[in-house]
């Protein structure tokens, strides 16, 4: 199904299902522990042997040569495959640093060998007896010391420029001109990296925990040298990734090239300290931000410039992308410098570009109303604007910020805000209220699915969609249902599977509305075929309700256009031109109340509200689950969690749970969201858009400004821990 | 992990001598340490003796009014404790500002007194570090500290001892009861128990190769406001950045200890005297020797703004 022209009424527009606050459907087989997830598949009648992966120990250079005499003949060891045994293996597209193959070390942590034993325990003992002689080179470490040696990048747009900011910023009556860092952040899920490979001849399956089927699969056989096609790939499980898991990572390699050496299926899981080095993370920016407006409050410049790092053939983090769209301005610009740095891989982290982006540019608004002596919340309604402010000839589709940020103030209590920072107390704690705006782009990915009708009136939907622990499973049941006429059990869905018709994944927030489009392309087949056979003619008023077919007066079970055999239908979701028409974006509005410790500059969250408008809501409940999530996650980056770089050693110190410290339940007391009843039908025939990404970008924004808001104290480091704000807290009695 | 020999001991005598004589043999209590450091082969025991059955799981007390708690009391039991809620609160509430409830569950007396620094670089086998590996160097003076010690350090080591409960155990003034190979029981002052790194910061206490730990003995109550401060990064499960624990009696004087500073339990009886002269004269006394990184030397005026809140709550 082509979708070029808006949405108009549909039977999703019903919302008898659709809409509906329905609990997650797969939730029973997590609680009682019955979903299997990737390391967890076991057939009782296979011997699988256990890989475990041993990483460099230098983060540049070469390997001179492995000694892996030792590791060979330890007890249960059946194989060792070394990556300078392997020789260089072709890269997969998605991929910037390799996985595995060749005597180049390029990342502390990189892959070099897997050592194959009968036992877990065996192989983690053997893969210690691996001897390395590395040829060490000194690397690039330190983003703000090779910030002068960053390079415009030459992919995408890296710069923007409309009008004469120089000029206009000159000329502005109030201004602003800072900078802000945010640091290297790691995914932190739950569910390690882990994938079991199985060879038949020349067939491979793996199991494994993946957010994109098919890029996985894609990547693997250019990676194995092998046919796409002799690839399956099976994920219907997956306990976190927030963008770890997009591409291909080294467990599916170590995994299948294990399991050719051992003749037998392998298991791999990669130890927690390889998901800071081994794989990905969100990158480190320096985020220059200088505003000019005039007494009015209206911005006439505004810049965004941002500097990060990564390995060769890597990219930038698009820091600056809101700004190009978030606020009006007539002179702006924008731009990205990358630098060659020799840490792990920088990649996509929920909400990649607005998420570091956010928590710079809204600490800048804070400093800037703060400087126009405008209230935030006003300063940022007076700057809305309707159309993309660098092409004013494109609308956005659908934009209620300033709805978000009306709602939110009023629902928040935002005028108890204390105007003079530091003015507020209660008992120890200094109190203080900050906002932010909520802005991430709706991104479109094709997105196909097959729906089977069978005589007992059950639906079943197949697609390689992921659910990352999103809700895919009940969004996908729900509009199924809604668009076939039976209840939600009678849907079942099957997910995370290559043999099913390849989806748009799990990713940049586009999983939830891309995905139940494609199925609602498949169903709209399905319903054709239904009423065809059914032999209904004038399609125009049909009706597909409590498991019946109805035209006028004519009604037909349902049940009988599946027949003995079944129907079938399959379709996939394309989009057009819309997206290059209308800017589709999502919008919220971030509210926080924190108290910092008056002695000690600890931060403690009291309250966080967020307010989103973001197309239709599919599912309040899982939606909701999305938002504090992403809220939590942006407490996590506003006061916690950063990858503390060795600048001499090159990688990442702080790589396990316990020193890399994401919030825990103390932390999070009370949080709220709030949708704003609103459609989008420039997205697609669901009206929705994304959510799970614009949960989180804001919040850490919204926090830093509450701390300034309590302390007086602006901090412009991420994540802003007591020793940024002791020296200058309050004496003590 | 390497494999190892396991035993289970039925008597302590048995258990010290076993530990004495067996190449490689490390006591287990609750493992909550110890696993972990074998999972990532920082510890390489090659005989494990497991103490769990010894029968040291009770609290008692002692004819000079105070309690003596069995090494293997789980930190939970010993937090929930009527006696130790009563008299010895502080140590009570040190234990729950310690880890989680899981791990509390498991973890022991013993084992918690004795527990391994946090500093990251001791945890990463390919990085040098001198108390994992004497000689090798100490990645952590140019790298990153910021949770590691300002004070009783070394050129050669400047890790920080993360308990909680041993800070409370030190400003109680706690006594360790051991057992010894040969089988003569000796006791050892809290103060004692740590050694500071100088050159040898892979030797971390001052107990004798299978020297095992039968008790700790709190000398009788003690009165006065005892307040246990934890300041870290998230508001649960989190080692301290600083931590304080104070008693303080009510014409001002009292004792304080202080942890995540120094490689034990830091307290010091002259800077005691200085309380009822407040928070910084007190900070002076016991910091007189901090030698900070540049990223750990917020935790100088940490600590007398923790101290100063803690004086503050105790007056109020
Ligand atoms: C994630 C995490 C968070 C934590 N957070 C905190 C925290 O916030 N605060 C805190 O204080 N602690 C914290 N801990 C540490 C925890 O308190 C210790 O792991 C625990 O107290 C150790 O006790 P155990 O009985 O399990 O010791 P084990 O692991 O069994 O042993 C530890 C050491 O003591 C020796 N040993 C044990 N018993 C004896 C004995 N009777 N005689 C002589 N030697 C003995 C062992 O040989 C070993 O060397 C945390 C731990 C983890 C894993
Ligand atoms: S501070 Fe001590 S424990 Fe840490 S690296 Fe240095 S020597 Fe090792």
């Amino acid at each position: 199904m082509k979708f070029d022209t808006p949405a108009t009424t549909n039977p999703i527009d019903q919302l008898k299902v659709v809409g509906q606050p329905i609990h997650r459907i797969d939730g029973p087989l997590k609680t009682t522990g019955r979903a299997i997830y990737a390391y967890e598949w076991h057939d009782p009648n296979t011997r699988y042997a256990y890989g475990h992966v041993v990483g460099s120990a230098i983060a540049k250079g070469r390997i001179r040569s492995m000694d892996v005499t030792a590791a060979r003949s330890a007890p249960g060891v059946i194989a060792v495959v070394t990556s300078d045994g392997i020789g260089e293996l072709k890269k997969g597209e998605f991929n910037t640093a390799k996985l595995f193959g060749g005597t180049e070390i390029q990342h502390y942590h990189q892959a070099i060998a897997v050592v194959v034993a009968e036992t877990f325990e065996e192989a983690r003992a053997a893969a210690q007896l691996v001897k390395v002689d590395y040829a060490e080179e000194k690397g690039v470490f330190d983003l703000a010391a090779a910030r002068d040696t960053a390079v415009k990048p030459e992919e995408d747009e890296p710069d923007s420029a409309v009008g004469d900011f120089d000029g206009a910023f000159s000329a502005a009556v109030v201004k602003l001109d800072q900078t802000y860092t945010t640091p290297d952040q790691s995914h932190a899920m739950m569910e390690p990296h882990a994938s079991i490979a199985a060879w038949n001849g020349d067939e491979l399956t793996v199991w494994t925990s993946s957010q994109m089927i098919d890029w996985w699969r894609t990547d693997l056989a250019t990676t194995l040298g092998i046919d796409k096609e002799k690839v399956h790939i099976m994920s219907p499980f997956i306990g976190g990734g927030f963008g770890v898991k997009l591409f291909l990572r080294s467990d599916a390699v170590l995994a299948a090239l294990a399991a050719r050496e051992a003749k037998r299926p392998v298991k791999v899981a990669l130890p927690r300290p390889f998901l800071m080095n081994n794989t990905t993370h969100r990158p480190a920016t320096i985020q220059r931000i200088r505003i000019g407006a005039g007494r009015d409050g209206k911005i006439t410049a505004i810049a965004h410039e941002s500097w990060s790092g990564d390995l060769p053939g890597g990219g930038p983090e698009v820091a600056v992308q809101q700004t190009r769209l978030l606020y009006a301005g007539e002179n702006r610009m924008t731009a990205m410098r990358l630098a060659t740095l020799d840490l792990p891989e920088g990649n996509a982290m929920r909400a990649p570009g607005e998420a570091p982006g956010m928590m710079a540019l809204e600490i800048a608004m804070d400093e800037m109303a703060e400087k126009l002596g405008l209230d935030p919340v006003e300063f940022r309604i007076i700057n809305d604007t309707q159309v993309d402010p660098e092409k004013p000839e494109r609308p956005f589709s659908h934009r209620d910020l300033v709805g978000c940020l009306r709602t939110g103030a009023e629902r928040f209590g935002w005028q108890e805000r204390n105007k003079q920072p530091g003015g507020r107390r209660d008992g120890n704690w200094l109190v203080g209220l900050g906002v932010a705006s909520a802005f991430r782009n709706n991104l479109l990915v094709p997105s196909g699915a097959r729906v089977r009708l069978d005589r007992e009136g059950v639906v079943s939907v197949e697609t390689d969609m992921t659910d990352i622990g999103t809700g895919s499973y009940t969004i996908i049941a729900q509009t199924a249902a809604e668009m076939l006429g039976v209840p939600v059990d009678k849907v079942a869905v099957s997910l995370g599977d290559s043999r099913f018709p390849v989806s748009s994944g799990s990713g940049g927030q586009f999983g939830g509305n891309c995905s139940t489009a494609g199925v609602y392309a498949a169903c709209v087949k399905l319903r054709e075929a239904a009423a065809q056979k059914l032999g209904f003619n004038n399609a125009d008023d049909l009706i597909f309700a409590d498991g019946e077919v109805r035209s006028g007066d004519r009604r037909m079970p349902l049940t009988e256009a599946a027949g003995d055999e079944g129907l079938v239908a399959e379709d996939s979701i394309e989009f057009g031109k819309l997206a290059e028409t209308h800017q589709q974006s999502t919008f919220g509005a971030h509210f926080v109340e924190v108290g910092v410790d008056v002695a000690t500059g600890e931060t403690r969250i009291r309250r966080m509200l967020a307010v989103c408008a973001a197309g239709r809501i599919l599912n309040p409940i899982t939606a909701r689950s999305q938002v504090i999530g992403a809220m939590t996650m942006g407490v996590g980056g506003a006061l916690s969690e950063e990858l503390v770089v060795d600048k001499e050693r090159g990688f990442f110190v702080n790589h396990d749970l316990a020193a890399y410290e994401v919030p825990v339940h103390a932390d999070i007391p009370h949080q709220e969201v709030i949708f704003l009843d609103e459609t989008d039908p420039t997205s697609s025939p669901m009206k929705a858009k994304g959510i799970a990404e614009l949960g989180l970008c804001g919040v850490a924004a919204a926090v830093a400004n509450a701390i300034y808001n309590a302390t007086g104290v602006r901090v412009r480091d991420y994540p802003i821990t007591l020793d940024k704000l002791i020296k200058d807290l309050p004496e003590l009695s | 992990m390497r494999a190892f020999s396991y035993e289970r001991a039925s008597t302590t005598e048995a258990a010290a001598k076993a530990a004495a004589t067996k190449e490689g043999a490390k006591f287990i209590a609750g493992g909550t340490n110890l696993l972990d450091l074998m999972k990532l082969e920082i510890e390489t025991p090659t005989h494990l003796i497991d103490v769990n059955e010894l029968g040291l799981d009770q609290i008692e007390p002692t004819p000079e009014g105070g309690l003596r708690i069995g090494a293997l009391v789980r930190n939970t039991d010993l937090a929930a404790d009527e006696r130790i809620r009563r008299d010895y609160q502080l140590l009570s509430r040190a234990l729950l500002a310690g880890a989680s409830g899981q791990l509390r569950n498991r973890a022991t007396t013993a084992g918690n007194l004795l527990q391994r620094t946090r500093c990251p670089y001791f945890y990463d086998t390919n990085q040098p570090c001198n108390k994992r590996q004497p000689g090798s160097g100490c990645a952590a003076l140019a790298g990153f500290s910021r949770q590691l010690a300002v004070v009783g350090v070394s050129d050669a080591c400047i890790a920080n001892h993360p308990s909680d409960m041993a800070v409370a155990m030190r400003a109680l003034d706690a006594v360790v009861e051991t057992v010894q190979p040969d089988g003569t029981p000796r006791s050892v002052p809290i103060a004692d128990l740590h050694r500071l790194p100088g050159d040898t910061p892979h030797i971390e206490h001052v107990l004798e190769r299978g020297e095992l730990i039968t008790a700790v003995v709190l000398p009788k109550p003690v009165g006065g406001k005892q307040i246990y401060r934890k300041v870290r990064d998230r508001a649960s499960y989190a080692f301290a950045l600083v931590s304080v624990g104070a008693v303080i009696q009510p014409d001002g004087t009292g004792r304080v200890a202080v942890g995540g500073i120094a490689p034990k339990p830091w307290r010091d009886e002259a800077a005691d005297g200085e309380l009822p002269n407040g928070a910084k004269a007190v900070t002076a006394k016991l910091l007189t020797d901090a030698r900070p990184t540049e990223q750990n030397a917020f935790k100088l005026t940490l600590v007398e703004r923790t101290l100063s809140a803690v004086l503050a709550e105790a007056r109020g």
